[in-house]
């Protein structure tokens, strides 16, 4: 439509486009400008070129966040979806039990991360926990889930998983309603077995959801935070230092602003790639 | 799928359903009795599942070791004012880019979207430096600013109205209504529950924001909720977990009574997101 005056919608849209400007480009610039200075936050920044890049490489501190943030999402992301979708078919029929399930399920979702992560913390704990205690009554040592480097990584993944399969829960619940029932009655008349009708009707038309879901909850899950400062603060031995926690502990542990900003112009760069990534499977997926 | 079964899989289903709710509610119920127990039931019988002598003394200790109601008060004004900041600044940006034909209106909708994929913990260092030259730090406005537009919300306000027939704003027109009333007045009922699901997920989102609040304030008087529970656990010494569980009851509750009380529009918002309104 033509706007009743021509200078309309440049003053609708001046807020919103103010606000963007201010705390989301200009950060993006900035944010480029601090990663090239060695900056406290307390004294003078002082420039130094790609330093804090060639640091940040040499240390290997990036390879290994970036790694431990990876592995983590990818688990998170199949769990949650393979536990996701197998809810949505089990619990896509009426009733009010089942109606409670999917809310209780879902209800994890919109828990806060430091709700979460404290009840888990509290669930795990080493010596009290009611996982360590159960281990005990029946006569097995317990690990020390989130003291032993070797655990901590997945049981962060496993808490990560019981919030956020709500997520994926109630969008595979969406792309059910768009199986076609009377393909799926016919092909039971024909004798095809439930595993059958699942592979050659439900599958392909959930195609684009888990495309979706998978996407979205891996981006997510490379933005993790709270669940790491709340329960391991990245710790034991840097075993879940993932990406952001790194980024934030460089900021505010060590003081180092410039090699903060770099680090976390690395992140821009891979949700870029994870964004660009998603839409050229989306538009491979429409063709 | 229909909810056929054959008779001898019945009881394998209910086991089924009632394992997944144990695996989901367990967790709150144990939260739930271990804030009712004291020191001596933690200590004594960690396993036990009813607490020996139920009391209140986790949330007196609560209560009074930190100012809740303070905290309540800023998370509820953060987290109000970011949700209504979002939804009233989305309305006419969304309408612009819905309705009106204007030079840059592509570029626009490009920034909107670009805007998309920077999520605080990308920005925090920036934008932590800048409302530290502005003195924000330690600030509610400095805790609402940086959230008050929303990219996925802009983007669902103008999916909403694409739909709206031309005819309706230029009838408003003609009756002589401003812009700014058309798109309050006319068209915001036309999508309210657009608005009331970006609303009331914004609201439940920031409520339980953690990270920016961890980094923008140091101080109580703007310390929010997840913070001031969160750092039960790190103050003090010794086997708190009944005063934690506590604390964890205070910051859940709430946003498990906006889940009871608002849910087909909550499911709505993460339907929304997943399609593009």
């Amino acid at each position: 439509m033509k706007p009743s005056r021509a200078y309309d919608p440049y003053w609708m849209l001046l807020p919103t486009l103010g606000f963007l400007l201010v705390f989301f480009l200009f950060p993006l610039a900035l944010l480029a400008k601090t990663s090239l200075f060695d900056w406290d936050l307390l004294s003078e920044p002082r420039f130094v070129g790609l330093e804090n890049y060639r640091a940040l490489l040499r240390s290997g501190e990036l390879w290994s966040s970036l790694w431990t943030t990876l592995s983590i999402s990818v688990v998170v992301v199949l769990a949650s979806m393979a536990a996701g979708l197998a809810l949505a078919i089990a619990l896509d029929r009426p009733g009010r039990f089942v109606a409670f399930v999917r809310s209780a399920v879902f209800s994890a979702y919109l828990l806060s991360w430091v709700s979460v992560a404290l009840l888990f913390l509290w669930l795990l704990d080493a010596d009290v926990g009611i996982f360590a205690r159960t281990f005990h009554a029946l006569g097995w040592t317990s690990p020390r889930w989130l003291g032993d480097p070797a655990f901590a990584p997945w049981a962060i993944a496993a808490v990560t998983v019981w919030k956020i399969t709500g997520y994926a829960l109630v969008l595979f619940l969406a792309g059910l309603q768009d199986t076609p029932q009377s393909v799926l009655e016919a092909a039971e008349l024909d004798g095809a077995t439930p595993f059958e009708r699942f592979c050659n009707v439900t599958w392909p038309i959930l195609q684009p959801t888990t495309l979706f879901v998978a996407t979205t909850s891996l981006i997510a899950s490379f933005q993790m935070f709270d669940v790491v400062r709340v329960m391991t603060q990245g710790g034991p031995v840097r075993s879940t230092s993932v990406l952001v926690y790194a980024i934030y502990e460089q900021l505010f542990l060590d003081l180092r602003v410039g090699r903060a900003s770099a680090e976390a112009l690395v992140f821009v760069v891979v949700l870029l790639a994870l964004t660009v990534g998603e839409l050229w499977l989306f538009r491979r997926s429409e063709a | 799928m229909s909810a056929r079964h054959k008779p001898a899989l019945r009881p394998l289903y209910a086991f089924g359903l009632g394992l997944i709710a144990a695996i989901w509610l367990f967790p709150y119920l144990w939260m739930a009795l271990t804030s009712f127990k004291s020191l001596d039931d933690i200590v004594v019988a960690p396993a036990a599942i009813w607490p020996a002598h139920p009391s209140l003394a986790a949330y007196r200790t609560v209560l009074a070791s930190t100012p809740i109601a303070r905290y309540f008060w800023n998370t509820s004004v953060m987290a109000l004012s970011i949700a209504a900041l979002q939804v009233l600044l989305a309305l006419p940006a969304g309408y612009a880019l819905a309705k009106l034909r204007f030079r840059g209106r592509r570029l626009t909708l490009v920034l909107v979207l670009a805007t998309l994929i920077l999520p605080a913990q990308v920005r925090f260092i920036p934008v932590f430096t800048l409302l530290a030259k502005l003195g924000l730090v330690n600030t509610m406005a400095g805790l609402v600013l940086p959230f008050a537009v929303s990219a996925l919300g802009t983007f669902l306000v103008r999916q909403g109205l694409a739909s709206v027939p031309d005819s309706l704003i230029e009838a408003a027109r003609i009756d002589g209504a401003s812009e700014l009333r058309i798109v309050y007045v006319i068209l915001a009922p036309l999508i309210a529950p657009t608005l009331l699901a970006l609303f009331l997920f914004s609201f439940v989102s920031h409520w339980n924001d953690y990270f920016w609040p961890l980094v923008l304030t140091t101080d109580e008087h703007v310390r929010t909720l997840p913070l001031a529970v969160a750092l039960l656990r790190e103050q003090g010494t010794g086997v708190r977990w009944h005063i934690v569980m506590a604390g964890n009851v205070l910051l859940s509750m709430p946003v498990l009574a906006v889940f009871a009380l608002t849910q087909r529009h909550l499911l709505r918002a993460v339907t929304l997101r997943g399609f593009g309104g």
